[in-house]
């Protein structure tokens, strides 16, 4: 099948697989070049060794990631079934008004979100207003994660909504008919129907998640976070090997939930047609 | 199934908690842009004077231009790269397509920071060959954004043009056309939704993007995200609250829009359903 033509196809993919070749898979060897070297460039494993100084701080980001993306869960789910409940012209206005946040800055939704929460903030004014007592809400692992779940809660209503609204009526029927309740037509019917979009509503909350260095900056104050760290050693010290070597890290992490939740998913489909 | 289309109470309730949460923020900000005062907590008097401050601050008005010059240009680069790439993919074997699609997958599944940090790698590499103290700018910014917004281009376009029937271009060649113009006459047309679709996804990802920008742009090339970022640094900026409004005027307006022209192609489709 090496007609001229057949080539011809295949080599319109050509600039693309240049452009992946130089602008994807080199960067990340360059990645990987530079945690296993010093600054002169000799093969060293050291840097390793000086991120283990820093495990406190892996241990704290997948605790928030994790905290935020399991509250995330909790909010959307819910939220995606009640949506599903409405009539088509409501569902659509609903869904505008979730993904309206998504497009604006991240920057700024965490802006708002820090003159919310100060100490001298609109909910401490608020407080005093009433004369009650004030709260020190912001640089707080509390801040952080509700900065956490307020800028990525629409990455997990979207999928979650776009899986439910998939689930056509007559199976639900069909389940009531064969004499399910409504709570084991949940369980059985719509809960894992729905798994698909939960497994990518959470890798979508908890990859920016646990690798923002913003969110923590602005409300977390003294709270280091991978990602802050990330980019004071790029950025302030221009330390790249450090800084190469925990996002190798991050990456390898990140890419070791991900097969685990394929895992998760590919067993469930499987299921779903037997 | 009758009361499919009523809310509980309690339902309606959460429902509205909830979105009142999401947006309570972004209500805060957009009260306090009116005041007088500086303050994001005690409202003194209604003002417009930081819209005007707004207005007059020469640097907003270039970032917002730079913004929009790098989002049209990635966006036409991205999306003319990818449908070319999609169309090469779809006509791949089995192995080579699953390589392809596991380094497309990468800047996608990769943490941003990541991607911005192996690509500001690169670039001080090309940097040091090319003798240069530095690189960053507008071009390294460029081709960062073309490179997180290829995946999303390819992704959109791949699945329309697995629904086009190869025959068509067959056809089309049968009865006189090159290869070429049988694409752009017969399978182009049928893919334009996927195009578009891509070519929007870009540009919105481009203009809304942050943390890469924030590695691979010089102090020569300023984006309104990397401007917002310099602003939210200092402790008082009320023309921030003037911006974020602004910039949620223009989305809540282009959302409003898309969803009534959605609207109409919906009842279009079920007036031509309902002749046939």
């Amino acid at each position: 099948m090496t007609n001229p033509r057949a080539l011809r196809q295949k080599l319109v993919a050509a600039p693309y697989l240049v452009w992946a070749a130089v602008f994807i898979v080199v960067p990340l060897a360059m990645v990987a070049y530079y945690a296993f070297t010093d600054p002169a460039g000799n093969f060293t494993l050291s840097n390793f060794h000086e991120i283990a100084g820093f495990s406190h701080t892996f241990i704290l980001s997948i605790w928030l990631g994790l905290l935020s993306t399991i509250i995330c869960l909790l909010i959307s789910y819910p939220l995606a079934y009640l949506i599903t409940r409405c009539s088509p012209k409501t569902q659509r206005l609903l869904m505008v008004l979730v993904m309206l946040p998504m497009w604006i800055n991240l920057l700024l939704r965490t802006y708002a979100l820090m003159k919310l929460l100060e100490d001298t903030g609109f909910i401490n004014e608020l407080l005093s207003l009433l004369h009650l007592p004030p709260v020190h809400l912001i640089n707080t692992e509390g801040a952080v994660v509700a900065g956490m779940v307020y800028n990525f809660i629409p990455y997990m209503i979207l999928p979650i909504y776009n899986v439910m609204t998939r689930i056509e009526t007559p199976v639900l029927e069909a389940s009531r008919d064969l004499g399910c309740n409504g709570f084991q037509t949940f369980r059985r019917v719509v809960f894992p129907l729905s798994i698909p979009g939960i497994v990518s509503g959470v890798t979508m909350v908890f990859v920016p998640s646990v690798s923002t260095f913003y969110i923590s900056s602005k409300l977390g104050g003294s709270i280091t976070l991978v990602g802050d760290i990330i980019e004071y050693t790029f950025n302030s010290e221009a330390n790249y090997n450090t800084g190469a070597t925990m996002s190798l890290i991050l990456m390898g992490m990140i890419l070791l939930c991900m097969l685990v939740m394929n895992q998760f998913t590919g067993g469930d489909e499987e299921a779903i047609l037997v | 199934m009758k009361q499919k289309r009523s809310l509980s109470p309690g339902a309606l309730l959460y429902l509205v908690v909830v979105f009142a949460l999401m947006y309570a923020p972004i209500a805060v900000l957009v009260f306090f842009s009116f005041n007088a005062g500086s303050s994001t907590s005690q409202f003194t008097g209604f003002s417009l004077r930081w819209y005007l401050s707004l207005f007059q601050n020469r640097y907003v008005l270039q970032a917002l231009y730079n913004t929009l010059l790098l989002a049209a240009a990635s966006a036409v680069i991205s999306t003319l790269l990818g449908t070319a790439a999609a169309v090469g993919i779809d006509r791949m074997r089995r192995w080579p397509r699953r390589v392809v699609n596991a380094v497309t997958n990468v800047p996608m599944m990769n943490p941003d920071i990541v991607t911005g940090v192996s690509m500001l790698l690169l670039f001080v590499f090309a940097g040091r060959l090319l003798h240069r103290e530095s690189v960053l700018g507008f071009w390294t910014l460029l081709i960062a954004h073309v490179t997180f917004n290829l995946p999303y281009v390819i992704l959109s376009v791949l699945p329309v043009l697995s629904r086009v029937d190869r025959h068509l271009s067959e056809a089309a060649q049968d009865l006189g056309c090159t290869p070429a113009a049988a694409f752009f006459k017969v399978v182009l047309p049928a893919i334009s939704s996927g195009i578009v679709t891509g070519f929007i996804m870009a540009f919105t990802l481009s203009v809304d993007d942050f943390v890469i920008s924030f590695f691979t742009a010089g102090p020569s090339f300023t984006t309104l995200p990397l401007y917002i970022y310099s602003m939210t640094k200092k402790p008082v900026r009320p023309d921030i609250n003037a911006l974020s409004t602004l910039m949620f005027v223009v989305v809540l307006v282009l959302l409003v829009l898309i969803n009534l022209r959605e609207d109409k192609e919906a009842k279009r489709e079920k007036q031509k359903g309902a002749r046939q």
